[in-house]
């Protein structure tokens, strides 16, 4: 379990967590390789299907990082996707998956410093909740 | 439209458990619009389900096709390029659709996915709620628009009882009582009269009280 490095997928929206990351690189701020940005025009993009289907193809954790409340770009996208996130927990839940393994966040476009946090502290409690359970069997299917 | 809910995945798991091979079939009707069996909760539930047995060491391949309509002979019929590949059909539509499939693939088993609800309409994003019991009578028109038979919980007709307290039901102060929301309509359109009118019992064999119903169209069936 030592050596565990997570593979976290990020879904950042554009207008704020995307260029929070930018400016996080212009900060000069380090945050986790671990961490794959998905950049998507806004958070109410993503549906639960998206985060399952990360997943179930590997991801240890997923994120949505979407604009501070009432800041949405599209009214309030990053509220449905709250609530869709939500939803994903739950049925991360059912399954034995667990619903940890999934967050919502929300920053602005300027907290380059809070998009490397949150990353650091995603992966690090990814890294304490161990592998994705499904990352044996797909293991065994790729061999195969 | 006819609502549906999902139901819960350990139930599904336990259909699914002893198979290697499933159709997951989806519908594009009622089921997507009340977010229960759409292309879109059949994708969730794939990856559910894959996941969850995946998790404990077996392997699921998934077959996802969403239908048109599930409760119609002609779409049901697209299956058939797909059904020697699976082991078992998982269907999400409501159970009009699950008995068509029953019906025409009688060599597989078929399981819901769904726990069909009721006839309802969108109250608003995410809220459905009963407004039809289909009792094959309709008096919508002297009731002002408004069901007593889906949405008094003791179907009354001669409505309210008197568990009505301002305006609510006694079963819960979350459920308007309709015999108020009849009145409230009646006296917005000037038709107080309508309300004096006495119903008389109604004829439960036009509803599910006389066994299975069937409508037969002479000028359209073959």
């Amino acid at each position: 379990m030592g050596d565990f490095e997570p593979v976290i997928v990020a879904f950042c929206c554009h207008y704020c967590a995307y260029t929070a990351a930018d400016m996080a690189g212009s900060m000069r701020l380090n945050y986790p390789s671990n961490v794959n940005i998905v950049r998507v025009p806004c958070s109410g993009k993503i549906d639960v299907k998206h985060i399952l289907r990360a997943l179930q193809n590997g991801a240890d954790g997923v994120y949505v990082a979407g604009c501070l409340e009432g800041d949405c770009h599209f009214k309030n996208g990053n509220v449905k996707a709250a609530r869709r996130v939500a939803y994903a927990k739950k049925l991360l839940d059912e399954i034995g998956i667990g619903g940890d393994r999934v967050e919502m966040v929300t920053m602005s476009a300027g907290m380059g410093e809070r998009f490397a946090r949150t990353a650091t502290d995603i992966t690090e409690k990814i890294r304490a909740l161990g592998p994705n359970p499904v990352k044996n069997a797909l293991a065994k299917k790729r061999q195969s | 439209m006819i609502t549906a809910e999902r139901k819960p995945m350990e139930e599904i798991l336990e259909f699914v458990r002893p198979y290697s091979r499933i159709l997951l079939v989806g519908c594009n009707e009622c089921v997507t619009v009340c977010a229960a069996g759409g292309r879109k909760e059949v994708g969730i539930l794939s990856a559910g389900l894959q996941m969850a047995l995946m998790k404990e060491g077996k392997t699921l391949d998934v077959k996802e096709v969403t239908l048109e309509r599930q409760c119609d002979p002609e779409y049901v019929e697209e299956l058939v390029t797909y059904i020697d590949q699976a082991d078992i059909i998982l269907s999400m539509a409501c159970g009009c659709g699950v008995q068509e499939i029953a019906r025409r693939y009688k060599e597989k088993p078929v399981y819901p996915a769904l726990n069909t609800k009721f006839m309802g309409a969108s109250e608003r994003q995410g809220i459905w709620a009963e407004r039809c019991q289909g009792c094959g009578d309709c008096l919508l028109g002297i009731t002002g628009g408004i069901c007593p038979i889906a949405r008094c919980s003791k179907r009354i007709m001669n409505g309210p009882c008197g568990g009505s307290t301002q305006g609510k039901c006694e079963i819960s102060s979350d459920v308007d009582c309709v015999w108020q929301l009849i009145w409230d309509r009646l006296k917005a359109l000037g038709m107080e009269n309508r309300y004096e009118d006495i119903m008389a019992a109604k004829d439960w064999r036009s509803s599910r009280d006389g066994g299975p119903r069937k409508i037969i169209r002479e000028d359209l069936a073959e």
